[in-house]
């Protein structure tokens, strides 16, 4: 039954928390909008949650084979590998690349994702219970 | 929880730029301060902004690094009845540009729209977060 529960609610939780921290990059970018030399970031949603899953297609992955080796995750940061800079589509003076309409509509999109994330886990949860009560 | 650190890099933001707000007042307040503190005529002032990390490893602030006096040249203008006029007539009047600086106070209050637009739709993530699991808790229809 844990394993279970753990397995229905692992998707949702890890991809709250990706979206989270896409979240505070996108309030970064928006922050910085008047920054000079400032580059605008994202965070590749698909990569960075296969690779918190542990399905990660070869990439970046470190096997731990001898006791002194530091567990994947353990060391440094590991969703920076994949966050990136934004490709600028009209270059500002300043050298700042933030386009605050691009970035709007990230931060709007990752919004409801994240709002959709929730409503899954409380679509697991009701589900469960509902098989509890066996009404 | 790296949701909350949106509240700080939203609001790093929004104090840098009532700062820059607060520059563009007092430049366009003194645009015509002949004489200042210094006995010399009022320069007008820029911020200038820089990243600053909040907390976590990839969030990042912005703060005002300093406020530098433009370097443009002084507005001279022929006043030769001004006690401040100098021999040739000429008075030094403030190097304010008052279109900029209204293109400067548009631009920091749009800014900080966006900031306080960021700080609500993080408030509001958290507050449906906090209620995860209670609509299961009710049996079905009674919501």
């Amino acid at each position: 039954m844990k394993a279970l529960l753990d397995d229905a609610l692992n998707v949702h939780q890890t991809a709250l928390n990706l979206r989270a921290q896409r979240q505070e990059l996108l309030a970064s970018n928006i922050a910085n909008a008047d920054t000079p030399n400032y580059k605008a970031r994202d965070l590749d949603f698909r990569s960075a949650l296969d690779s918190a899953l542990g399905r990660s297609g070869g990439t970046l992955g470190m096997t731990v084979s001898a006791p002194g080796h530091l567990a994947e995750g353990s060391g440094g940061n590991r969703l920076a590998a994949h966050v990136g800079y934004r490709q600028e589509s009209q270059s500002a003076v300043d050298g700042n690349t933030v386009n605050m309409d691009v970035e709007r509509a990230a931060f709007a999109e990752n919004s409801l994702q994240y709002e959709a994330s929730l409503r899954f886990v409380d679509g697991v949860l009701s589900g469960m219970r509902t098989a509890i009560r066996g009404e | 929880m790296s949701m909350f650190n949106v509240f700080g890099i939203a609001g790093s933001a929004l104090n840098a730029q009532s700062l820059r707000m607060n520059t563009t007042a007092s430049n366009l307040a003194n645009a015509d301060s002949v004489v200042g503190a210094d006995g010399q005529p009022y320069r007008a002032k820029q911020v200038v902004f820089e990243t600053v990390p909040v907390d976590g490893k990839s969030a990042q602030g912005v703060r005002v690094a300093q406020v530098v006096e433009s370097a443009a040249p002084m507005r001279l203008v022929y006043e030769p009845a001004n006690p401040a006029a100098n021999e040739e007539g000429y008075v030094e009047m403030p190097n304010v540009n008052v279109v900029e600086e209204m293109v400067n106070m548009i631009s920091a209050s749009r800014s900080y729209q966006n900031n306080v637009e960021v700080m609500n739709t993080a408030k509001t993530l958290l507050q449906r977060t906090l209620t995860i699991g209670q609509y299961a808790a009710q049996p079905p229809g009674e919501q």
